[in-house]
């Protein structure tokens, strides 16, 4: 080695980058103590409202919480009912929840390599999120049936949109000094899409994901609700205990819901996590 | 003269779409062995002569010619890729061009030990300090062997200590590797420590105002910053500037 430019000084201490816990949440206290005292309440203040605002009669428009559990969740027959059609709305979801984002990120990759394409096609990706999806639906079930592929349908039509912005937008967040960069080094098209702009929009991406698998669970719900045909999902489960003024069940099945949406969106987030450190963030 | 220049630029005008007219009719050579800075009041399109020097901008008439393909260019930020080590960065150019693995880690670890980063490849830009960065981004270009060298004000963002110690590393890049250097800065002392000759140009649109040679030798020590020619020099060079300024103004 001639003329050099001087060590920066030997980075001993730091060499290594510190290793951090796989599991995220290590300021468990907070993070786990600050939602269950929250949920403590609600049940209190359920539980005070159907105990002391309720007449005894009238008691299913809104059964205590203890009444649900052991109604819903611990009743073998009620249980069975809901958790198969619970898997019957999550299989629903998962299928077209990775559709969307296969199709919505095909779209967006597309829409940001030509202007002309993201000028005739975003208006589409708009009106599809516009469109009342209760107006679609029965159309769906004219054109392609009841069943299974109709209801993935669905799930696709309102899990898109969130991934194809979403992804569009992080496509587009490339600075333009690193595009010089890529232009600079002759890099091709594919390279810069591939090397730069999805990297880059791997965050944003992420996001449009996490809403998408809410959107999904309810797509799931509402198709199910009006196609009545095929494997039963909450959906159907929810209308047929209205019916029955079982309260209790329709409440679990709407509670066992709201639980895999949120077991989604957690897993959505852990992996925001990994690619936030993945870029150096957090 | 007898050697050609390394970059050329020949009547060279540039009028945005926007109809802003960054440069007119401006001629410049840069020869190899030489060390250009340009410097001017905002806005006079320094930054935009090394832009269309590597083609990111096309000149609206005139010529810009480059007597090389191995071309360096280290921009105003580090520009590295986040979620890339120093040494991937660093890599980064070869791949692009399709360089077998083996051959392009090997020219990425020897730039890195040349700007001093050695210890620093599997670390992420967010773990780095300003002057780190810096040094990773000159890394990047150097993995090229750059025969045309251009800044475009990389230090700027940075403390004066660390800009002065990377002034004086960039000098010593330059005479050991003997690149033609084009490096565009706001400021005066930077500018002549920097280079052979000190380009001054007015705006708007940008045209050479003064062209003003850096006699002293290389290597060239810290301490040539505190002598009497030294200041000489950077009063020409300020006093050039100032008159770009007014003229600018009026």
């Amino acid at each position: 080695m001639t003329a050099t430019l001087e060590a920066v000084q030997a980075p001993a201490a730091q060499a290594k980058t510190p290793k951090r816990p796989l599991w995220p949440f290590k300021t468990a206290p907070v993070r786990v103590f600050a939602p269950v005292v929250v949920f403590v309440l609600v049940i209190a203040a359920w539980a005070a409202s159907s105990h002391l605002l309720i007449p005894e009669a009238s008691r299913f428009l809104l059964p205590s919480p203890e009444e649900v559990l052991a109604e819903g969740l611990l009743d073998a027959v009620a249980r069975t009912e809901i958790l198969t059609a619970l898997w019957s709305t999550v299989q629903v979801a998962l299928v077209g929840l990775a559709l969307a984002i296969v199709l919505g990120v095909l779209f967006a990759v597309v829409m940001s390599q030509t202007r002309w394409a993201e000028y005739s096609l975003y208006p589409y990706a708009v009106v599809l999120q516009t469109i009342p999806i209760l107006a679609v639906v029965p159309l769906f079930g004219f054109w392609f049936g009841y069943e299974f592929g109709s209801r993935v349908i669905v799930c696709v039509m309102v899990a898109l949109f969130p991934v194809i912005t979403n992804t569009l937008f992080g496509l587009k967040s490339v600075s333009s000094a690193e595009h010089d960069l890529f232009t600079l080094h002759g890099a091709s098209r594919f390279q810069r899409l591939w090397k730069l702009q999805l990297p880059a929009a791997l965050p944003a991406m992420i996001s449009g994901f996490k809403i998408s698998g809410g959107q999904a669970i309810i797509g799931s719900i509402v198709a199910d609700f009006f196609f009545r045909q095929g494997v039963p999902g909450i959906g159907r489960m929810i209308d047929v205990y209205r019916q029955r003024l079982a309260t209790e069940e329709l409440l679990t099945a709407l509670l066992l819901s709201s639980l895999v949406g949120l077991a989604l969106f957690w897993c959505f987030d852990f992996l925001a996590g990994r690619v936030d450190r993945l870029h150096g963030k957090r | 003269m007898s050697i050609d220049p390394a970059l050329a630029f020949n009547g060279v005008s540039l009028t945005f779409a926007n109809g802003t007219r960054a440069l007119d009719e401006v001629d410049l050579e840069i020869r190899p062995g030489e060390f250009v800075s340009l410097v001017g009041p905002s806005g006079c399109g320094k930054s935009t002569m090394l832009r269309l020097a590597a083609g990111f901008e096309t000149a609206t008439s005139g010529t810009v010619d480059l007597a090389s393909d191995h071309l360096g260019y280290v921009f105003q930020e580090a520009s590295l890729l986040p979620w890339r080590t120093v040494a991937r960065n660093v890599e980064l150019p070869a791949e692009l061009a399709g360089v077998p693995k083996a051959e392009r880690r090997e020219r990425a670890r020897d730039a890195i030990e040349r700007v001093g980063l050695a210890g620093f490849e599997h670390h992420r830009p967010a773990q780095l300090s300003g002057g780190m960065r810096m040094r990773a981004s000159i890394a990047r270009a150097l993995t090229l062997r750059p025969e045309v060298f251009l800044f475009d004000e990389p230090f700027g963002a940075l403390d004066e200590i660390t800009r002065q110690r990377l002034n004086e590393e960039v000098g010593n890049l330059f005479v050991r590797d003997g690149f033609a250097g084009v490096f565009v800065t706001h400021s005066v002392p930077e500018s002549v420590f920097m280079s052979t000759r000190v380009v001054v140009l007015n705006g708007q649109p940008g045209k050479v105002a003064a062209d003003i040679p850096v006699p002293f030798a290389y290597p060239r020590d810290p301490e040539l910053r505190y002598t009497a020619e030294f200041a000489e020099l950077a009063s020409e060079v300020s006093a050039a500037l100032r008159g770009a300024k007014q003229e600018a103004r009026a």
